[in-house]
């Protein structure tokens, strides 16, 4: 039997999921939405967790809406990589960084898109800020990505 | 605890694109290979437990037509886990361990990714939340993983390019191989970047395989093996998910899974690890404590080939092979899944 | 306006994460060599070797035996109903008129019923043992709607005894 015997067809596997956000990761989606505000959640270690988690891992502390945190909207990349084929599935249209930034008041790194116009630009341990989109949804895909932050 | 050994491994030829057979039908003949190996009738396999995932297979429930190849009627005792099948032999450990009636134990992990796009249909293991939405592939994680230790000074991308060489140079002696030669680490170097600092050597190939193990206990293991390959220590750990707040170059759930497996209370000659990226080499080979003298990945590792939901199996059964054959008398297997090594599994097999 | 300002202030308690992957879809050996033979007007079925049965849709194991099944044949599109339903919820997607009978028609000289319609008849004078033969379309594809559906022949039942097995 040939290879070109065998039936093949093109097939979508798609779940148009509705997720529930909870209390905590709801107000993280709400500030993205509404003010333009990254939020974190401070455990009783004193650890800033970005985006912020229900429960500390290493404690299983409960955590409370009531230790959510305001984070800066800038940080430092800590790792990065340059990709320069974009996936199809992605927002990302043009050959892009991904980056563990760790926003300023934070003590955990939060992985997103650092659009610059080349790899030559990058750098660990440059300065990124959030860049908003003009119509914010309450999802993680309200900052657009991230970019340099000016010199100050 | 009894004592339980693996006494069979088989495999399929890796390839990057089963043109003609589904994923059953790959598995059939792996199937019966590997029962004719240990001398034992499908009647005579006490449990059954296979590792696939659905969204490799584009279908749900896919494992369900896997039965079809081992002959699942009259009903057998069997299950499944939407894992590496490494961690359907764990379950046969522990299925052994808890009902002796179970004396013989079938594994076996399957997938054709050749159907989809496996680095970014990957993503959808990660957190659904504020990860998935994102579409970041498993080659641009993994190179978060890569960078993070060249900044930290623990590496070079001339070392991940060695790990490569290495690994497809071992590669040429194994008759599965689908990725083989010998290269070297300049002439590696000279392609270009996928997700920078990661090159497409320093990941794995895109793989259609399936793998089956038998594992057996005590006094069978003996009757049916000459030198079977017992399980002397097992377990696996995991770390929190989200890579943002992990540090990358460690795997501190590999390095206690090492621990409690005992990897350090002997000579280990021989270690099978499921690096699916150059980087993840580094880092394991330093959490699971091996020294320079132990050959790493005689197979060729996962950079031969890349069954995925079974390549983590693979391991456990390059290593009992070649102690099954007297090649090593003491090996270390080892298991990973999830994002950057957030979840391993560590095994000692030996000889006796 | 006020309104509006409102729903925006509602805190956000669900987020949309669609998933849609795309696959190459194959069918492997045997259902390949199946669909291929509908698109030209025939069944094909094969044999176990070692417990003699007959499958349809022709399987490259025994499901039961764990070894290789024999070369496909040909196989009569005509049989019995062994068992049936009769469909009267419109489900999702649901292209067929409620109701309709939805049967497994165990094909003469085979051992694995084909799940498919039945119809010019009324849906209450089905009956298990009923003797039905394949109405085939016009344009044949690589398909099982190929067969449009299954009718009665008006043969005399097949006697319970005769596929009291397949049950």
């Amino acid at each position: 039997m040939a290879a070109e015997e065998v039936l093949r067809a093109e097939h979508v596997l798609e779940f148009p999921y509705k997720r529930s956000v909870g209390p905590i990761l709801g107000r993280f989606f709400t500030e993205l939405r509404d003010n333009q505000r990254i939020v974190g959640i401070r455990t009783k270690r004193g650890q800033v967790i970005v985006p912020p988690a229900e429960v500390d891992p290493e404690t299983l502390e409960d955590l409370s809406a009531d230790a959510i945190v305001p984070v800066a909207n800038a940080g430092v990349v800590k790792s990065w990589t340059w990709l320069s084929d974009p996936r199809p599935y992605s927002a990302y249209k043009k050959p892009h960084a991904w980056a563990l930034i760790q926003l300023d008041g934070a003590d955990t790194s939060l992985l997103h898109a650092v659009v610059v116009e080349s790899e030559a630009k990058m750098t660990t341990g440059m300065r990124v800020k959030a860049v908003w989109k003009d119509e914010r949804q309450g999802h993680i895909t309200d900052i657009a990505h991230f970019a340099p932050e000016a010199a100050k | 605890m009894r004592d339980i050994a693996i006494i069979a491994f088989a495999q399929s030829a890796n390839k990057r694109n089963e043109q003609i057979y589904n994923e059953a039908e790959i598995l059939a003949p792996v199937a019966r290979e590997a029962l004719q190996k240990a001398g034992l009738k499908k009647e005579e396999i006490d449990f059954t437990c296979s590792g696939s995932s659905d969204y490799l297979a584009g279908q749900p429930f896919s494992f369900v037509i896997a039965l079809n190849a081992i002959g699942a009627w009259p009903p057998i005792q069997e299950s499944h886990v939407e894992a590496d099948a490494a961690w359907a032999l764990y379950e046969c450990w522990i299925a052994m361990q808890a009902d002796e009636s179970i004396n013989t134990s079938l594994v076996y992990g399957f997938g054709k990714q050749s159907m989809g796009s496996p680095r970014d249909v990957m993503n959808i293991l990660n957190d659904p939340y504020v990860e998935t939405p994102l579409w970041c592939d498993t080659i641009s994680m993994a190179a978060l993983q890569g960078r993070a230790l060249i900044d930290a000074g623990l590496a070079t991308e001339r070392d991940f390019a060695a790990v490569a060489a290495r690994n497809l140079k071992h590669a040429k002696s194994n008759p599965k191989a689908q990725c083989k030669g010998d290269f070297t680490v300049d002439e590696l170097l000279r392609s270009p970047t996928l997700a920078s600092p990661l090159r497409k050597h320093d990941c794995p190939p895109i793989t259609d395989g399936a793998c089956v193990v038998i594992l057996a206990a005590g006094d069978t293991a003996k009757k049916l093996c000459k030198r079977p390959a017992w399980i002397r220590g097992i377990d696996h750990r995991i770390d929190v998910q989200a890579i943002g707040r992990r540090d990358l170059t460690r795997a501190p759930s590999a390095q206690i899974a090492a621990e409690k497996a005992g990897v350090g209370a002997g000579k280990v000659d021989i270690a099978e690890l499921h690096a699916l990226f150059t980087p993840q080499d580094i880092i394991l080979r330093k959490e699971l404590g091996l020294a320079s003298d132990c050959v790493i990945n005689p197979s060729g590792g996962v950079h031969q080939g890349n069954p995925m939901m079974g390549t983590g199996l693979v391991r456990f059964g390059e290593v009992a092979d070649r102690i099954i054959r007297g090649e090593a008398n003491r090996g270390v297997a080892h298991a990973t899944q999830g994002p950057c090594l957030q979840q391993n599994m560590v095994a000692v097999l030996e000889g006796k | 306006m006020s309104e509006a300002q409102s729903t925006e202030k509602k805190p956000v308690t669900y987020i949309n994460t669609p998933v849609a992957v795309k696959y190459d879809y194959t069918a492997g050996k045997a259902t390949s060599d199946f669909m291929r033979a509908v698109a030209q007007g025939k069944i094909l079925g094969n044999r176990c070797p070692q417990c003699n049965r007959v499958y349809v849709p022709n399987f490259l194991v025994c499901v039961q035996c764990a070894v290789p099944m024999g070369e496909p044949f040909e196989v009569p599109d005509s049989g019995i109903v062994l068992t049936f339903c009769i469909v009267n919820i419109k489900f999702y997607d649901q292209v067929l008129e409620v109701p309709y009978v939805s049967a497994y028609v165990l094909l003469d000289g085979t051992d694995l019923p084909l799940m498919h319609l039945v119809q010019e008849c009324n849906v209450n004078d089905v009956r298990m043992g009923m003797r039905v033969k394949a109405v085939w379309k016009e344009e044949l594809s690589p398909s099982l709607e190929s067969i449009r559906y299954f009718k009665p022949t008006g043969e005399p039942d097949a006697a319970l005894e005769t596929f009291k097995e397949y049950l």
